[in-house]
């Protein structure tokens, strides 16, 4: 454990080490964008739960770790190492090692024409001007210090660009492997994808560990979707129990533009997904997509900022929980209706299963609405797995551990089918089937005292 | 040797008793009728046979096929052959009906030693058998009963035993809520389904049902105990006078 002024000494060091060593340094726009970056870091501090956005989730195990930012050469992968994250029928796969692009890991196939996926620091030597166009102009530095500490310690992550009109039919695969390490790392990938107008794009973000071990993964991914541009994102998440993860999925909709962001969290210690479209162009549609899986004393928050900031526009939320033994999670889906976005149509729904009585769901609707013609609605149901169902299939034969994970896998599967990418959609119901399956087998048998049937178990919040 | 012995069965639900000492053989092939009156037990004796989890025996035992059915759980039983048909199927969001059906019949499968059958033999036994209960293929994908009307519910009830194939039925309340041509509908798949090899226990509480299904033996449960039992003739004779008789024989018992 590290005291405030420790921590900040120590991050004032790693700051001005990476001054010295990253492929931005002669650039002054982003010079002075992560400066500022680091005085709001400076200011703020991490975020306590007396902060609103942060009732649920205590940080304070992050700030008072002594992490270390990782340096080019601060772990050793070998391309078997990663056999088990090469997703099959991806267009190509980039893989960073602690926030750093490997090229020699990477596999660059066959993209189409014109689609580039590379490394952003790369990008910063090579041709800085596009970046300058849309790095940072979109993520608020000031909404939470983890954007702000992710800006100010950018060294690395993707650049993915599509050029206007071309469709890129196979996923672009982002692999981010934490080595895990004796001494704790923390790492600040940042990535930028750019989808010029009426393009169209798969880009799969997926967070791993090599070993077990304190580790602190901040990322940022700016995605910006252009005027009819159809793109969607999926995030996984299945670090190691030990790791923290906090990532921000920043969105910047055109005019018209389709917009699926996809996440499935299981793994982590304590993680954080914010995912924050806005809907600024006229008729934006934006599917906020969601799994999150719990065990043990893990932590999974989940805030969503959706603002519609143009007329006719939607946005559907649909998240997901499984959470059991003392796991926590954390749905917060905010919604803001711009004074002018008038025929918004925002929805939203949290459905969560307990599968013990340990387990815990904080769900928490907000809704800001300036226009006056507008449609929100917002629900919220906590249950458990169904006695009835689960009898009617042990009834037909299927033993109980089976009958569990098929209605686990119904519940999931309710997320998955909203995958429209036919390869991540199959990958990731290969991964929930084993994934369930370890669930379904850890919960204790159904005790046969009960002397009720408890029935339909559904208790609506909102 | 008979296929179920039920003797001098007691049941409570919570702290009431539901059941109070019922005595039942049924041997191979035969297929009985239990009748009554709502509340009289019919339904916990179908979940009790099935292995409920929530019903309590306080005594008497039940042997099927030799076994103490007691001992099994509803898996178990399921795998050795019992099948119950529910009064109210329940849905499953998610899952299709074909993936839960092809599942249980290899759970079941695989408990009798037999290989596990792929889709490709799957699907044309089950679609036969789909055909029998005169269900429209559509069902097949969708999720168990989920959106399904109450006559396709009961068909589907019917569908599972027909592909199942167990060696002992027990039909809770088959026929209620079903139209006329609904009922002959299950009743005709029912009757498809009698052998030598399977017995059923058809639970109604209306006599309607058994103008199609016949039964060889009808039994009256009333409060708890088996006050009368007969042939086909005895569900007609309830039909006209109704359960009061019954009930008053029950009560002087």
């Amino acid at each position: 454990m590290i005291t405030a002024a420790q921590q900040l000494e120590s991050y004032l060091g790693s700051f001005s080490r990476l001054e010295k060593q990253a492929a931005w340094s002669g650039l002054s726009w982003w010079r002075k964008l992560r400066e500022d970056a680091f005085a709001r870091f400076t200011e703020v501090g991490f975020p306590t739960p007396h902060d609103e956005d942060w009732r649920f989730t205590n940080v304070s195990a992050i700030a008072q770790t002594p992490f270390q930012l990782a340096g080019k050469e601060s772990g050793r992968v070998s391309p078997e190492d990663l056999e088990r994250w090469r997703v099959p029928g991806a267009a190509c796969q980039l893989v960073f090692v602690n926030g750093r692009f490997s090229s020699e890991l990477s596999r660059t196939g066959k993209l189409p024409a014109g689609v580039t996926a590379s490394s952003l620091a790369e990008q910063f030597t090579k041709d800085p001007k596009v970046l300058e166009l849309h790095l940072g102009r979109y993520l608020d530095i000031r909404r939470d210090a983890f954007s702000a500490l992710n800006t100010a310690f950018t060294a690395d992550g993707a650049y993915v660009h599509i050029p206007k009109g071309v469709v890129a039919g196979d996923p672009i695969y982002l692999l981010f492997v934490s080595t895990g390490n004796n001494e704790p790392l923390m790492t600040h990938p940042r990535n930028l994808i750019v989808a010029e107008e009426e393009s169209q794009a798969s880009v799969v973000e997926d967070y791993v560990s090599l070993n077990a071990g304190a580790a602190f993964c901040n990322t940022v991914t700016e995605l910006v979707a252009g005027d009819s541009s159809v793109i969607s994102h999926y995030m996984i998440e299945r670090e190691d129990p030990q790791a923290f993860n906090v990532s921000t999925l920043r969105i910047q909709q055109g005019r018209s533009a389709n917009v699926a962001s996809h996440s499935v969290l299981l793994g982590g210690g304590l993680v954080r997904n914010n995912v924050h479209p806005v809907l600024a162009g006229e008729g934006a549609e934006c599917l906020i997509n969601g799994l999150f899986i719990g065990n043990g004393r893990q932590h999974l928050d989940n805030y969503m900022l959706v603002e519609h900031a143009s007329p006719h526009c939607d946005s559907r939320q649909f998240y997901n929980g499984i959470l059991d033994g003392r796991a926590r999670g954390v749905f917060h889906g905010r919604i803001v209706v711009h004074k002018d976005a008038q025929k918004t149509d925002a929805k939203q729904t949290n459905r969560n299963l307990l599968l013990s009585d340990d387990a815990q769901i904080d769900t928490k609707p907000q809704l800001e609405i300036y226009a006056d013609d507008v449609k929100c609605t917002h629900g919220a149901t906590i249950g458990q797995i169904e006695e009835n169902a689960l009898f009617y299939l042990r009834s037909r034969g299927i033993d109980e551990v089976s009958a569990r994970k098929l209605l686990l896998l119904a519940f999931a599967n309710e997320c998955l089918d909203r995958m429209k990418q036919d390869s991540v959609r199959t990958y990731l119901e290969a991964l929930m089937n084993r994934h369930l399956f370890q669930v379904a087998n850890s919960v204790p048998v159904a005790r046969t005292d009960r002397g009720e049937d408890q029935g339909r178990n559904w208790e609506e919040l909102g | 040797m008979s296929l179920l012995e039920i003797k001098n069965l007691h049941v409570k639900v919570e702290s009431h008793e539901i059941l109070k000492g019922i005595n039942l053989t049924v041997n191979s092939g035969e297929l009985h009728s239990i009748m009554g009156p709502n509340g009289s037990g019919k339904s916990t004796l179908a979940q009790v046979l099935a292995r409920r989890e929530n019903y309590l025996v306080t005594a008497g035992e039940i042997l099927y096929d030799g076994k103490d059915l007691l001992s099994l759980k509803p898996e178990e039983a399921a795998a050795e052959g019992i099948f119950m048909a529910f009064q109210y199927p329940v849905e499953i969001p998610g899952i299709t009906n074909v993936y839960f059906l092809r599942s249980a019949l290899n759970a079941v499968r695989k408990h009798r030693a037999l290989e596990e059958m792929d889709a490709m033999d799957f699907l044309p036994m089950f679609r036969e058998k789909m055909k029998l209960l005169e269900m429209d293929e559509k069902l097949m994908n969708r999720s168990v009963n989920e959106g399904f009307s109450g006559g396709e519910k009961k068909r589907n009830e019917i569908l599972q035993m027909a592909v199942l194939e167990p060696k002992l039925a027990i039909l809770d309340e088959t026929d209620s809520g079903l139209d006329i041509d609904a009922l002959k509908i299950v009743a005709k798949g029912v009757n498809a389904l009698r052998s030598v090899e399977r017995s059923m226990i058809v639970v109604t509480h209306y006599q309607r049902l058994l103008n199609y299904i016949v039964p060889d033996f009808v039994h009256v449960l009333v409060n708890g105990r088996i006050v009368r039992s007969g042939g086909p003739e005895l569900a007609l004779e309830l039909e006209e006078k109704g359960y009061v008789d019954a009930e008053r024989q029950a009560l002087a018992v």
